[in-house]
């Protein structure tokens, strides 16, 4: 009760002291993150927006259910659970490596540091691969009455409706030949005995009978704004991952250096820190709107 | 306590090693413990909906729980990983009361969305037809 007293006793606006008891520039840092959280926000929300806009939209599970090394194996959720694991455990690193900086501590900095930047590269290389894995997929749609091979971009993405069987047996019938042979390849390690077929060879109709339409899982295409939406605003945050590494790497050079031991604080840290911490906040909503809901 | 470095700045937390090092632990437990159970509810979701009839209204009640978390997890993160909490309730005003203005602002736009999409299905029948999800066979 008597630290309370003391501090609202405080006359905090008459002059020869901060009324915030705080230095300009953490204050400042504080503004820019209130604004920046009006940035993500505002695209979370858009992306809401049009979300509840919709009479489809993607399921998660269906999108993000691989895993690297894992195949084809439906693993809904577990990659993004590293990743956000990543982040917590690197906004820990960063808490201790401030607090060593209150201590005065150079080598604690330092080692803190080094791992918050260990694991602000992990989770860029886990949403690298993502991304690829995306972009890259190999996935049939039936999009404009033909069937068609697409991964996700901002143009098209295999995540719509399953599509009718009755739907599909006419756009199999005006599907290019070339995609016939893709998509019976792609359905052929169903088939054990077919797996060595030489497609090319077969005439249409057979070719038609060798596709294994149920094994695909053919869905329509998605709506267009999924893969914006989803590219844009997990890019614009890995973006922020990729500043916050470079500053925290900034700050590791600089206290090797031993700039903040001369100047006698680690103030430079606790605003790097603020910054890193803000980027982890970031994606625990980027986490909630993507993957879980 | 004078700052070192800052005289104007006149109170000066510091945490003694040990007290510190107990709530960044306990913060770190509870950040995983709600993190692993968002999963599991994400994961419940994803059964319910592979399911032959999804109820929806139970779906939303854990989509709504998930969101509740995450709240919780953004509150921790801001008041003790980034000191917030330790800060005077001057800052934390500055910083806290312009975030209300997100209440409106996602309330607004989803209603929006809501409302647009609401409009489309009453008087563009053959956009409904072609849009909503079909029974699963």
């Amino acid at each position: 009760m008597a630290t309370t007293a003391t501090v609202q006793q405080t006359k905090w606006w008459t002059g020869g002291k901060s009324p915030f008891n705080m230095e300009y520039g953490k204050l400042m840092m504080w503004y820019f993150l209130m604004s920046d959280a009006f940035t993500f926000g505002a695209f979370l929300i858009s992306y809401g927006s049009i979300r509840f806009s919709q009479n489809f939209w993607p399921d998660p599970s269906v999108v993000f259910n691989a895993f690297p090394g894992a195949g084809h194996a439906n693993l809904p959720l577990a990659f993004v659970s590293v990743m956000t694991f990543i982040l917590i455990i690197s906004s820990v690193t960063m808490v201790l490596a401030v607090h060593a900086g209150h201590n005065n501590d150079k080598q604690g900095v330092v080692k803190w540091l080094f791992w918050t930047i260990v694991g602000g590269a992990a989770f860029l290389g886990c949403q690298a691969w993502e991304w690829h894995h995306l972009i890259t997929g190999e996935h049939a749609v039936l999009v404009n009455g033909q069937l068609d091979i697409v991964g996700q971009t901002t143009r098209i993405n295999p995540w719509g409706r399953l599509a009718a069987q009755a739907d599909i047996a006419t756009a199999i019938q005006n599907t290019p030949r070339e995609m016939l042979i893709r998509l019976a390849e792609m359905g052929g390690h169903e088939h054990a005995g077919t797996a060595h077929t030489n497609f090319a060879s077969l005439p249409n109709a057979e070719l038609i009978k060798a596709i294994d339409v149920e094994g695909l899982h053919i869905r329509e295409n998605g709506p267009v704004a999924f893969g914006g939406y989803f590219f844009g605003i997990t890019g614009f945050h890995g973006f922020h991952v990729f500043s916050g590494v470079i500053i925290n790497i900034i700050m590791l050079l600089m206290t090797q250096k031993d700039v903040f031991a001369r100047r006698g604080h680690y103030l430079m840290i606790e605003k790097a820190g603020l910054y890193w911490h803000f980027v982890d906040l970031v994606w625990v909503f980027v986490f909630l709107c993507f993957y879980l809901i | 306590m004078q700052h070192p470095a800052f005289e104007e700045v006149t109170i000066h937390h510091h945490t003694d090693d040990a007290t510190f090092k107990k709530k960044v632990k306990n913060t770190t437990i509870l950040l995983s413990v709600i993190t692993v159970v968002e999963l599991i509810i994400g994961l419940t979701i994803y059964n319910i909906h592979k399911g032959e009839a999804p109820n929806e209204l139970l779906v939303l009640m854990f989509k709504g729980m998930v969101c509740i978390l995450t709240l919780a997890k953004a509150y921790y993160i801001v008041s003790v990983f980034m000191h917030l909490g330790d800060e005077i309730r001057n800052v934390i005003m500055t910083i806290v009361v312009p975030l209300l203005l997100f209440i409106w602002f996602i309330t607004a736009f989803i209603w929006d969305g809501n409302s647009y999409k609401n409009l489309r299905n009453k008087y563009d029948a053959h956009y409904k037809e072609t849009s909503v999800t079909p029974a699963k066979h």
